[in-house]
């Protein structure tokens, strides 16, 4: 969209399931939405487009009806800052936008929960849902020989979509017990539209190694990874691959909404029925109040984007799909709890902190996070701690500092505003620095 | 003085700078958690604040023999020690602070060798920028100044200013070059001092918050109070906490930290008008000072308010630092910034650190209110505090640092 | 709209085909995106722009997140060397 406007009845940030819907239900309400995302394109991760092309057929419904209304769509485009109350920095490159807002909705998802292990760091080991996008982008996966690991839904997901695009899927190793996911299953009967996928993936992953109670030991390879050691049935077993996609279940995106000053409960965002915030005017749907899956994350984001835009009686008349979605929500949190022998994974010299390269050993002597990242430089890195923090908290209990801006890593230039008065790149002005 | 005191002093005088070898040495522990049960009385030095000052304090008075604890309410190096820049920089705002900074500087270049990787120990050195003739003056008379006083410097034309720094806007008329200048990593120049300390036998307590200091005592906020025939405060920008008659008062200061871009400046970079900043008595100002960190990154500061109190970072500042750092350095813009985050230095009316005792209380001595100066001036702080104690004669004056000169006495309890 | 497009990795001509990202160019080259600071060699984990393992430089602008930023027609990515 070309349109330039920058002040919206309500903006949007994140283009995933929850935020789709949100903006869409809001926009048919006829108020003015923007939606502003870090991807090039809308979906989020769960429905990330594919350049190999085919499409969920629950996301064209969406788009569809997202692209009937006047919605302005910032697709690139990072929050980075809220510069006073009511606005956003959103930075795309060198260009920056300042958005204007009446009501906010935060939809901006889940990422994936790493934990290091003995070779983690080799190139081609990366997150399930990692692997997946890099397939999804063009990444090659025909006849390649892949381990998928870790825990969550996620894992049987991302192996039936490689499976389905040619790859070689070794085994699944999932850290939850058998009985545990028993359980699930059954639980599954009363989800139909869990159980329909769920039958789904099981004809798509016939053939696949399944084993629970399993995790990645270690992963070997000189240059890139050659094979993966796994505990299964408490023995170790080597499996030689070329991918390895491993993945802890996901962890909500809460660095805006604490930003803004919003509370949590416990890990996630808190909110009342209407999907607002403890702030004023700000409101939050999907896996940052908790991780729920699509279906979820369409029942908050429209009772959101309907609350946002005056129409509790519309919104109101979701609370029971989303009471019924949110008994899904607490079954993922119980199945893939994760097993206190992960905390055992990390060798001493294991490394913790990827953008520093600290490894286990030192981090073990401090007494909480703040004092590791001043004293060994763990989360000082452009992740800003989103892949060792999480780490650092199950490890070693360590809870995390206060959010400050940048929420991600921003242009000086981005950051230094002047109220109206913005400095703009003058010109040749090069990228080349000197050295 | 007191009996206690006098005690300590006489001991000291006629064993001069020989360790107590009657004292039970503590075994160096190999973390840096708070050691197990050793009974907390009657220590000969209590240090309240595990920054940078008391760090270089507890290091010292360990290293003359004498039973040293070192307490702090959260970790070494948390403080201002955390927040600021590192730079370890010769200043001529007074006599004063040029015999302190350069004193300490100097201290810091003879340990330089035991310094360890992380503390990222770098002499590259310091540029005052001059943005135009009025400021070039400012140069020669530093040029002149230093030179009388044995600190070596170059008078650095435009040309020769772009070539040592091209990423310098086009329009500078020169700058001062101070070679012998520094910066470092503070937590872990601080960590390095405590662990020397240590394996001199002094004792570590952290996670202990002072609430109550005076007459021999430090009382914590968990009870188990410490006796020390001495106390220091070195507790920065919270000594007035503890001290209420002390005079100090909270500045804070913003920084930026970017991501790698190795080269992009190699020297710390500092304008002429930082000195009229950190004059100002009053008043938020900025002032141009940037510096290379050994990682590439680069650090961008620097600001100044009285009255802030709270810690979150004040979007108009922070525009103000990173505008002015664009004036200097045009495309410092576009450099990606990964964190922002601010701390509270400890200022005096005089602009001159509190190192002694305090008039009120016997037991009692200051090692506080540094300002921007707490890094550089750390060692000769310590060296001063303990030449005080031990009777030596301090290798600089030490009057013009005396906590008595405040006008407002502390009036005993 | 040809389907394929080429870039050049460290100078040499990779093709793709269109709507590749950055990061798959490098993959398809066996190229790792970096080396850390204690020499080891990386490439991405998340695939979703908030690791920064698989940051390159393209066309002079360091930290570019490749598996964020679609090919494009020439050009220049250089990885650590």
């Amino acid at each position: 969209m070309s349109d330039e406007r920058t002040e919206f009845d309500v903006l949007v940030v994140g283009g995933g399931p929850a935020g789709m819907a949100a903006a869409t239900v809001a926009a048919e309400c006829g108020v003015q939405v923007a939606i502003v995302d870090d991807n090039r394109a809308l979906g989020g991760q769960i429905w990330r487009e594919s350049s190999r092309g085919g499409q969920h057929e629950e996301r064209n419904h969406w788009e569809a009806r997202l692209r009937a209304r006047q919605v302005q769509l910032l697709c690139g485009y990072r929050v980075v800052d809220q510069p006073e109350a009511g606005v956003l920095l959103a930075e795309s490159g060198e260009k920056y936008r300042e958005l204007r807002w009446q009501r906010l909705i935060v939809a901006t998802g889940a990422r994936e929960r790493f934990l290091p292990f003995p070779g983690w760091t080799l190139p081609n080991v990366m997150g399930a849902g990692g692997l997946q996008a890099m397939v999804k982008c063009g990444l090659p996966i025909r006849g390649k020989r892949v381990v998928v690991a870790g825990t969550g839904p996620l894992l049987l997901a991302v192996a039936a979509y490689l499976g389905k695009q040619g790859a070689a899927v070794v085994l699944v190793s999932e850290q939850a017990s058998w009985g545990r996911l028993a359980r699930f299953a059954a639980e599954l009967a009363r989800f139909p539209q869990k159980l329909w996928q769920g039958l789904g993936l099981r004809r798509e992953l016939a053939g696949v190694r399944f084993a629970a109670n399993s995790w990645p030991l270690e992963a070997h390879g000189d240059s890139r990874l050659e094979a993966v050691t796994v505990s299964a049935a408490g023995k170790p077993a080597n499996i030689a691959c070329d991918y390895l996609a491993c993945g802890f279940h996901l962890l909500p995106n809460v660095e805006l909404p604490l930003l803004l000053g919003c509370q949590l409960d416990g890990d996630y965002v808190r909110v009342d029925e209407w999907q607002q915030t403890t702030v004023e005017g700000v409101y939050c749907a999907g896996e940052p109040t908790g991780i729920g899956g699509v279906e979820l994350a369409l029942v908050e984001g429209q009772i959101a984007g309907w609350s946002a835009a005056g129409k509790v009686g519309e919104a109101r008349r979701l609370f029971p799909a989303r009471a019924r979605a949110q008994r899904f929500r607490r079954l993922l949190d119980r199945t893939f709890a994760l097993r206190p022998e992960l905390k055992r994974l990390p060798h001493p010299d294991t490394f913790v902190c990827r953008c520093e390269d600290v490894p286990y050993s030192r981090l073990r002597p401090h007494a909480s996070w703040r004092a590791a990242k001043l004293h060994t430089r763990c989360g000082m890195g452009p992740c800003q701690g989103r892949v060792c923090g999480p780490a650092t908290e199950f490890l070693l209990d360590w809870k995390a500092e206060s959010v400050r801006p940048p929420i991600f890593p921003a242009r000086v230039m981005n950051l230094a505003r002047h109220h109206g008065e913005k400095q703009q790149p003058g010109e040749g002005l090069e990228p080349e620095l000197e050295t | 003085m007191g009996r206690e005191r006098g005690a300590i002093l006489a001991i000291y005088k006629v064993q001069g700078r020989e360790r107590l070898s009657t004292l039970i040495l503590e075994p160096p522990a190999s973390s840096a958690k708070t050691e197990p049960t050793m009974t907390d009385t009657a220590y000969d030095v209590a240090i309240v604040g595990a920054g940078i000052v008391g760090a270089a304090c507890a290091e010292e008075f360990a290293r003359r023999g004498m039973r040293v604890a070192l307490v702090d309410r959260d970790f070494v190096g948390g403080g201002a020690t955390a927040a600021g820049m590192g730079h370890i920089v010769v200043m001529d705002d007074s006599e004063a602070q040029f015999a302190l900074t350069r004193y300490a500087q100097r201290l810091w270049q003879s340990m330089r060798a035991d310094l360890p990787d992380d503390v990222e120990y770098e002499q590259s050195g310091t540029i005052w920028v001059a943005a135009d003739d009025e400021e070039m003056a400012e140069v020669r008379r530093k040029h002149e100044y230093y030179g009388t006083r044995g600190v070596p410097t170059e008078v650095l034309d435009a040309l020769e200013l772009k070539k040592l720094e091209p990423n310098l806007h086009e329009g500078m008329a020169g700058g001062l070059l101070v070679p012998e200048d520094a910066v470092l990593y503070p937590p872990c120049a601080a960590r390095f001092l405590v662990e020397k300390a240590r394996q001199h036998g002094a004792a570590l307590r952290l996670g202990k918050a002072a609430v109550q200091a005076g007459r021999g005592v430090v009382g914590f906020s968990d009870g188990s109070p410490i006796s020390a025939g001495l106390i220091v405060i070195a507790g920065g920008a919270w000594a007035a906490d503890l001290m209420p008659g002390v005079e100090i008062k909270k500045r804070k200061g913003h920084l930026v930290i970017t991501d790698r871009y190795p080269g992009f400046v190699r020297h710390q970079l500092v304008e002429l008008g930082y000195l009229k900043s950190a004059h100002s008595v009053s008043g938020d100002s900025v002032a141009f000072n940037v510096q290379p960190r050994k990682t590439g990154q680069i650090l961008i500061g620097s600001s100044r308010q009285y009255g802030a109190e709270h810690a979150g970072v004040d979007h108009d500042i922070l525009d103000r630092m990173l505008l002015r750092a664009e004036q200097y350095l045009p495309r410092i813009g576009t450099l990606a910034a990964i964190r922002t985050w601010t701390g509270f230095r400890a200022a005096t009316p005089d602009k001159l650190p509190l190192i002694g005792p305090w008039s009120g209380d016997s037991s009692l001595l200051l090692a506080t209110g540094h300002e921007g100066l707490g890094i550089t001036t750390s060692l000769g702080t310590a060296r001063l505090l303990v030449d005080q104690v031990t009777g030596a004669k301090p290798e600089i004056p030490a009057e013009p640092y005396s906590p008595s000169r405040a006008s407002q006495e502390h009036v005993d309890a | 709209m040809p389907s394929e497009i080429t870039l050049r990795v460290n100078g040499e001509p990779v093709s793709v085909p269109r709507g590749a990202t950055v990061a798959v160019a490098l993959a398809i080259r066996g190229q790792p995106c970096r080396k850390s600071v204690t020499g080891e060699v990386r490439g991405p984990l998340c695939g979703m722009g908030i690791c920064f393992e698989c940051r390159v430089s393209i066309d002079g602008v360091p930290h570019c997140r490749s598996c964020q930023i679609a090919c494009q027609p020439g050009m220049d990515v250089r990885t650590d060397e």
